[in-house]
């Protein structure tokens, strides 16, 4: 299945990993400390945070650190803006069929 | 700005809130709503355009079309009446479909709450606030969605194609 960043914030979980990534790498059982839900539902989160190449894990001897790639969660801005100006366009097409009917 | 256009987004939320003011009265603008004829004027945005296939509106109607692309591509979508109130509310729940009635994705996949409301000035403000239901919808519309294809060609001349549109009007 493909993945997206969409997929990445839409679930709360994800969404607070990906704010104690934004302050540092971090190993996933420092990330794990950080919630309630079991170690395997966390690693089931960093795998789709993975996927969605929101988070890159890195090996550093003999440990994994979660790095956070910003340039990823652009991606949402993009499709936003997009969305905007269809908006907008189609409301300036409007404004013109208005005044004739 | 003359026409306040305003665009929020909650991507977390999956929610979109447009607000929109039209220099006409409120009867104009629900009928270019609600009027397939004039909807298939300038829903689509330029360079798409839209063609209505089926347009029953009422409670539990359908408004079904295609968005055409220049290229003559047509991405099928699909809406629902949820709640029609004259002059001052319409509710739909959408998704996209292939022409024959059957949805894409598993649907519903978005629901969009249209509101009315006269302003002074015999005007009129629109208040728009769209649900995204699930994953699958933003995936459709960032990969091979009207969006993407849309936006992309219209990025580069839309514009230009306004501009020129305004010359001969």
């Amino acid at each position: 299945m493909r993945r997206d960043i969409f997929q990445a914030v839409a679930d709360p979980t994800r969404r607070a990993i990906l704010t104690l990534l934004v302050t540092g790498a971090m190993t996933p059982n420092a990330i794990a400390g950080h919630f309630d839900s079991s170690r395997q539902a966390v690693s089931k989160h960093l795998q789709i945070l993975t996927e969605c190449e929101v988070v890159t894990a890195k090996q550093t001897g003999r440990e994994i650190h979660y790095h956070f790639n910003p340039e990823k969660m652009k991606e949402i801005d993009i499709w936003l803006e997009q969305l905007r100006k269809m908006w907008m366009d189609r409301f300036d097409q409007l404004d013109n069929l208005l005044n004739e009917l | 700005m003359k026409n306040n256009f305003e665009f929020e987004a909650d991507s977390t939320a999956k929610k979109i809130y447009i607000e929109r003011e039209f220099d006409a009265p409120v009867e104009k603008v629900w009928k270019a709503w609600t009027d397939p004829e004039i909807l298939d004027k300038w829903w689509g945005p330029k360079p798409n355009r839209i063609e209505t296939r089926i347009m029953d509106f009422k409670v539990c109607g359908t408004w079904q079309f295609a968005m055409v692309t220049p290229e003559g591509q047509k991405h099928w979508l699909y809406a629902e009446f949820t709640g029609i109130e004259t002059h001052k509310s319409i509710l739909t729940k959408a998704l996209f479909f292939d022409g024959e009635g059957n949805p894409v994705n598993s649907g519903p996949n978005w629901y969009r709450d249209t509101r009315f409301s006269s302003i002074e000035g015999n005007r009129t403000r629109v208040n728009i606030a769209i649900t995204y239901e699930d994953d699958a919808t933003f995936e459709r519309f960032t990969s091979d969605g009207y969006f993407k294809q849309g936006t992309a060609i219209g990025y580069n001349q839309l514009d230009e194609l306004l501009a020129s549109e305004k010359v001969t009007a």
